[in-house]
């Protein structure tokens, strides 16, 4: 019997793409072998969809496609898919995100492991498509892991270990990635496309073991609770997410050992922090802007850092203090807004002064409202944030001080 | 002068001003060329369109851009952007955009070679000489390289990419005037590569050969087109609650205009017009006045020249779809017909190449050499 000599398939060698954060979320769809995806447009984070319908037309993918009559839809497909042992992938952004709010919330509760794109876009009114982070941020209390990418490459890189994560028995969350609209979900960049056999590696099979919901095994999922159950439910939900930081950090490591990326931490990176007096901290693409205007500045002889945080649900309390304690003083750029919250600060500026809070020589912390609705972070805009920077460490924060609105027309 | 584009020794920076939906794709695959080029000498790169426009909408001009950096660290400077403020070269897919750039993304109107640094170049792909293209140009205000690169726009029928090589040959075009940035023998060995196809490779060659560049001095170009700028207001000036003022009724849009949309403009013989209604009730803009003696005449600054006008009109050559470069200004031309009735046919037989008189057959230069209805994707197919 003749032997059959197969040629080397090219999902075993590591091959280079020019793709978009929606189009590297694609292969990663393929490369994790998904079973099930929903999906509804709303830009930006249709891309996925177009990107995920190519691969499956020209047969590189097989992967069950339902398209939905609607977000909420969408995101209950995958969760029963989910519940019944399917790999799913599912995503949206702004109000379409809103619109299957019922369904997101429902997911973390009942421990289903959905991986979800949340292609960042206002909210409306006005119609805007531009990236604000409140989309996302709205599942950041109900036991959601969340993370944001930085470049197309990160969002494939976080995809594999999103599901690598919430599928880990210790865990079994639902966890949302963030993908900058526009800047990430629109931009092509050289992208690296891991080998399957990597993959493979990293990430086991999906198994939901006793909770498989199978005629072989009658289970009931989510019947009617009175007062009398709902707190222990929720002590679980919190004690999953409490493991989810050491799961990331393991599956951080693994990801490095097998791929050569992922930076010094799983929860953030830092830049030029070393002899840092003051840093920015900030999620997503601001990183990048940021990044000019600090090397601009260090040529100036300012020392002046950035820390970039990666996954905001869990929040890496430890590891936040442990970095921005070190430094004179912190300024937060929220690509969001939280009305009406202490000190009229963003999200993100008020979970840090939390975090910060038990530290006994606490940095002064600013936070910055910036780039909201997609507006570019502009190089002027990192000087002006600098400056409110410095003067606030030097001299100390006024109340009317603590939280500046950015790059306003008056 | 030197006829190719000195940059900073970092990176390039090219966009491609295409007209939506029927180039959008062609936009794309020639930025994601560029990147893919010259990736193979080691560069990086970003490929993307202007996230504001609006593609989809038939004609209204777009922006796709290509930036390469020698590293990570300087593509930074490019990146989390919605369009550079700056760039080395501007290509123009289609010759009709050098008349203006006003998009759906952009609160204005804006000259073609307005982000293009002094010394950069203005790419136009064009069947006319520099010459003609630069006459419809707005006035240069900084020196830079125009070079028109022969051939007809490339027009896709809605989603459907035209394969006429105009991606291959403006490829070719680009590493004529930035051959430290693409190198044509980068660019034919990716092409050979995607498509196997000897006579793309030799379209890229093509577009490096025949490419005709003419320097562009302060000055040169015309003063004739209408500025549209505005200010963006503050949060203490606008209307709380999401509410901008409607137009009034029998008012049009001051801000956004969109005749920059158009390739083809509409010309009648108001001597043939029968007043049957027909422009009036299809044209989708609007833009038919009715005149006191009930002929329907073009604002030609709401028309976005979609040819639905030509198509319904019952009366042979009444309505003329012409070449928009053709055409100096948006004036309306129904005073001139009022006035001068026989200065208004000479010049709507000189412009539409068809004789205003119905009784005489077409005059010498024929429609279909001067009007090309063919070439507007929109009125394609009636015909045919």
């Amino acid at each position: 019997m003749a032997v059959e000599v197969r040629e080397k398939q090219p999902s075993d060698v590591e091959t280079e793409q020019l793709a978009t954060g929606c189009e590297a979320i694609a292969e990663a769809i393929r490369l994790a072998d998904v079973d099930v995806m929903a999906a509804y447009p709303i830009r930006p984070y249709d891309g996925v969809m177009q990107a995920a319908a190519k691969l499956i037309a020209n047969g590189k993918m097989d992967v069950e496609y339902i398209v939905a009559d609607g977000e909420h839809s969408q995101f209950e497909i995958v969760k029963h898919a989910c519940a019944v042992g399917s790999r799913v992938f599912v995503g949206s952004s702004g109000v379409g995100w809103f619109y299957a709010m019922e369904a997101i919330a429902v997911t973390a509760g009942l421990r289903l492991p959905v991986v979800a794109i949340c292609g960042n876009r206002a909210l409306d009114d006005p119609g805007a498509f531009g990236c604000e982070h409140n989309d996302a941020l709205a599942v950041r209390d109900l036991g959601w892991l969340l993370c944001w990418a930085e470049t197309a490459q990160e969002s494939l890189d976080f995809a594999l270990t999103a599901w690598r994560v919430g599928e880990d028995k210790r865990v079994s969350l639902p966890v949302a990635i963030g993908l900058d609209g526009a800047f990430l979900t629109h931009s092509q960049q050289i992208v690296k496309i891991p080998t399957q056999s990597a993959v493979n590696s990293f990430l086991p099979k999906f198994d939901l073991g006793d909770r498989l919901l199978h005629p072989d095994n009658p289970i009931t999922i989510a019947p009617q609770v009175d007062q009398d159950w709902l707190m222990e439910i929720r002590m679980q939900n919190d004690q999953a997410m409490r493991k989810a930081l050491e799961v990331i950090a393991e599956a951080h490591a693994d990801f490095k050992r097998l791929f050569g990326r992922g930076g010094e931490n799983p929860y953030l990176d830092e830049y030029m922090t070393d002899d840092a007096e003051v840093v920015f901290i900030g999620q997503g693409t601001l990183s990048l802007p940021m990044k000019v205007a600090i090397r601009k500045l260090r040529k100036e002889g300012h020392k002046v850092g950035l820390v970039r945080l990666k996954w905001f649900r869990p929040f890496a309390t430890a590891d936040v203090v442990k970095s921005l304690s070190r430094f004179k003083a912190v300024g937060v750029i929220d690509r969001d807004y939280s009305f009406g919250s202490p000190f009229y600060g963003g999200v993100l500026y008020n979970e840090i002064r939390s975090a910060m809070y038990s530290v006994e020589k606490r940095p002064t912390i600013v936070g910055f409202i910036a780039a909201l609705g997609g507006r570019e972070i502009e190089q002027p805009m990192a000087r002006e944030m600098f400056d409110k920077l410095t003067a606030a460490a030097s001299g100390g924060l006024r109340s009317g001080d603590i939280t500046h609105w950015i790059g306003v027309r008056n | 002068m030197s006829d190719t584009v000195k940059t900073d020794p970092t990176g390039i920076t090219i966009e491609i001003v295409y007209r939506g939906i029927f180039q959008k794709t062609l936009a794309q695959r020639i930025c994601r060329s560029v990147v893919l080029a010259a990736r193979k000498r080691g560069y990086t790169g970003t490929a993307f369109g202007r996230y504001g426009d609006s593609p989809e909408r038939n004609g209204v001009p777009a922006k796709y851009f290509a930036v390469v950096a020698i590293n990570d660290l300087e593509l930074e400077a490019s990146m989390a952007k919605y369009e550079p403020s700056v760039v080395d070269i501007a290509v123009a897919v289609d010759d009709t955009l050098v008349k203006g750039v006003e998009s759906w993304a952009w609160y204005g109107r804006q000259p073609i070679w307005k982000p293009v640094h002094e010394g950069g170049a203005v790419l136009v792909t064009s069947d006319k000489t520099p010459e003609d293209v630069l006459a419809q140009t707005d006035t240069a205000e900084r020196p830079y390289l125009l070079g028109v690169v022969p051939g007809l726009a490339s027009f896709a029928g809605l989603w459907v990419f035209k394969d006429d090589h105009t991606d291959y040959r403006v490829l070719g075009a680009l590493a004529k005037v930035v051959p430290q940035w693409v190198r044509i023998e980068d660019v034919k060995a990716l092409i050979q590569e995607q498509t196997k196809d000897g006579s793309a490779v030799a379209s890229a060659q093509d577009g490096y050969e025949r490419t005709q560049l003419r320097q562009v001095k302060v000055g040169e170009g015309t003063p004739d087109h209408e500025v549209l700028q505005f200010d963006k207001p503050g949060w203490t000036t606008m209307r709380p609650g999401v509410i901008v003022d409607a137009r009034k009724p029998g008012e049009r849009n001051p801000y956004y205009k969109k005749y920059g949309a158009r390739t083809l403009r509409p010309v009648v013989n108001f001597d043939t017009c029968i007043k049957c209604t027909m422009c009036w009730l299809d044209c989708p803009d609007e833009c038919f006045e009715v005149t006191p003696e009930g002929h329907y005449e073009v604002v030609y600054e709401a028309c976005i020249g979609c040819g639905i006008c030509a198509q319904v009109c019952p009366v042979k050559d009444c309505i003329v779809m012409v070449d928009e470069l053709k055409f100096e200004d948006n004036d309306d031309k129904w005073q001139m017909w009022k006035t001068d009735h026989d200065a208004y046919n000479r010049w709507f037989e000189q412009k539409s190449g068809v004789s205003a008189d119905p009784k005489k057959v077409a005059v010498a230069s024929s429609r279909a050499e001067n009007a090309a209805p063919g070439a507007n994707p929109t009125t394609a197919g009636g015909e045919d």
